[in-house]
């Protein structure tokens, strides 16, 4: 652990001035994930800018379009709690609250969870190679232990996942991501926001050096009627997911008008298939073109050992989310609860 | 260690000054800024009842309220609090009169060593004043940010719902 700087910023363009004067100076929200990386001596800023104080980033409000605005420091607890989410957008209620524990939800901003590093074993230990942490090192998760690991999007310097739930379902709902930065604003379509690894893992997103998340926004369409979000881990909480599935139909009787299917815990993004999702329409809502979708979503899925099983878990979890997204009253937040 | 009240918003190369109310007393913190609010607690105000376990926010024993919502007190500086108010363990009960939790604690056998114990009591009034949880496999949800190797988990769930149904407690 290094010792750094301490700022604290009032308004954005400030925040971002003090981050470019530096270098190596991060921004600080709710710090659950950057003071964790800091302990362990994976990420080492010399200063650190403490956003949490800006006026306006922690407020969510309705857009004249319909949507909603989600301020970047409003926390994964409130916004999965507001009656407006929970009315409006349950899919991302239910997939914050899949997330992390009850106190971490409760620190933990929604700017801040789009930015979470990935929880790969060799990423976290300073004292193995990783690409992602030390370019050009190597990867050692593609023959070692790689239970964790993606089968989707990978590539051979890193095979690393992300880890949100909440983004699963904003990639499903197609948020938009508003960032500010020392060439001005700019809003990032959320399939563009996260990277995949290709030669450069150590970049988990597109934003360009010295820009901040100042709010997400969610278009009109909710999917509040026709919705599951589904984790699948080693135990019942307070885990990372092997597969989660986020799933959003929009349904004409039994035929689906609109679908969305994203994938966590299966690639270096939340995982979304324009393929699968075009099959789907005008489809019936069964079994049977659930399946098919997930074998065109998995078709060049790709296991490295201990997690070939996430290729055919990932499969069952489609079929059984989209099943459970036709009557949410039905769905599960994980696997069925030990008596 | 400096002593003069520095201007928040501007660099620090040294000590910070954090105010707080610590159980309802008025608290100043002279630290450097990387000192978690959980050492600032222990190291600097001798409150050692909230405990250190993993120090990486895995296991929960750390658990505070600050603000009236449970947070982990070792991912969090304590400069990002200036201002705050904290309960700690410590602040829970009223002089000799248990919180109605720590009775239904030892009521329910809810510990065996104790040391994840401040941190179950403080995350158990944070769930309880957050309303969410009605059901028992709801508690259990959102209690798992707190692990206990004793495995006195049953008690503990035990003595959150006696505590619910109580009602009126806190």
């Amino acid at each position: 652990m290094n010792n750094f700087e301490y700022k604290q910023a009032e308004d954005v363009a400030t925040a971002v001035n003090l981050i470019n004067k530096q270098d190596n100076t991060k921004f600080l929200a709710g710090g659950t994930n950057l003071l964790d990386l800091w302990k362990y001596n994976i990420t080492n800023p010399s200063g650190l800018v403490d956003i949490n104080r800006i006026h306006g980033l922690a407020e969510i409000e309705e857009l004249p379009n319909g949507g909603v605005r989600l301020g970047a420091n409003f926390k994964n607890a409130d916004t999965a709690y507001h009656p407006i989410i929970e009315n409006k957008y349950p899919l991302l209620s239910k997939a914050i609250l899949a997330g992390a524990s009850a106190q971490i939800r409760n620190m933990a901003s929604n700017g801040g969870n789009l930015l979470q590093r990935t929880r790969c074993y060799y990423f976290y230990d300073p004292d193995v190679p990783c690409n992602k942490r030390n370019p050009g090192s190597g990867c050692p998760a593609k023959e070692g232990y790689n239970r964790i690991h993606a089968i989707l999007g990978t590539s051979d310097h890193c095979i690393a996942v992300f880890p949100s739930d909440m983004c699963v379902a904003l990639a499903a709902l197609d948020a938009l991501v508003n960032v500010e930065g020392p060439e001005g604003k700019r809003t990032i379509a959320f399939a563009n926001f996260h990277r995949l690894p290709a030669d450069r893992p150590d970049l988990d997103n597109n934003l360009e050096p010295g820009e901040l998340i100042t709010s997400i926004d969610l278009p009109d369409k909710g999917f509040a009627q026709n919705y599951s979000y589904l984790k699948l881990r080693d135990r019942h909480s307070y885990a990372f997911a092997l597969v989660s599935v986020a799933t959003a139909l929009e349904l004409d009787g039994d035929r689906i008008k609109d679908a969305r299917i994203a994938l966590g815990g299966v690639a270096h993004k939340p995982w979304r298939s324009t393929e699968a999702e075009n099959f789907l329409m005008g489809k019936s809502a069964n079994e049977f073109n659930f399946a098919a979708a997930a074998d065109i979503i998995l078709r060049d899925a790709k296991g490295y050992g201990h997690n070939d099983f996430k290729i055919a878990l990932a499969k069952k979890a489609i079929i059984r989310n989209g099943l459970m997204a036709l009557n949410p009253q039905s769905q599960l937040p994980g696997a069925k609860p030990s008596a | 260690m400096r002593s003069e009240t520095q201007n928040l918003n501007h660099l620090k190369q040294g000590d910070c000054t954090v105010n707080l109310t610590v159980n309802g007393e008025q608290k100043i913190l002279q630290v450097q800024p990387w000192v978690s609010l959980l050492d600032g607690l222990r190291d600097h105000l001798n409150l050692t009842g909230t405990k250190k376990g993993c120090d990486h926010g895995q296991c929960g024993a750390c658990t505070i309220i600050c603000d009236d919502k449970r947070i982990l007190s070792c991912l969090t500086l304590a400069v990002m609090k200036n201002g705050s108010e904290i309960t700690t363990v410590e602040g829970i009960a009223h002089g000799d009169d248990l919180h109605p939790i720590q009775q239904a604690f030892i009521d329910h056998d809810a510990f065996q060593c104790g040391y994840c114990t401040p941190g179950q009591l403080c995350s158990a009034i944070g769930l309880i004043k957050e309303g969410k949880a009605q059901t028992r496999e709801e508690v259990k949800e959102l209690m798992s940010g707190n692990l206990c190797r004793c495995g006195a988990n049953v008690g503990i769930i035990d003595a959150i719902m006696e505590v619910k149904a109580g009602g009126g407690h806190e």
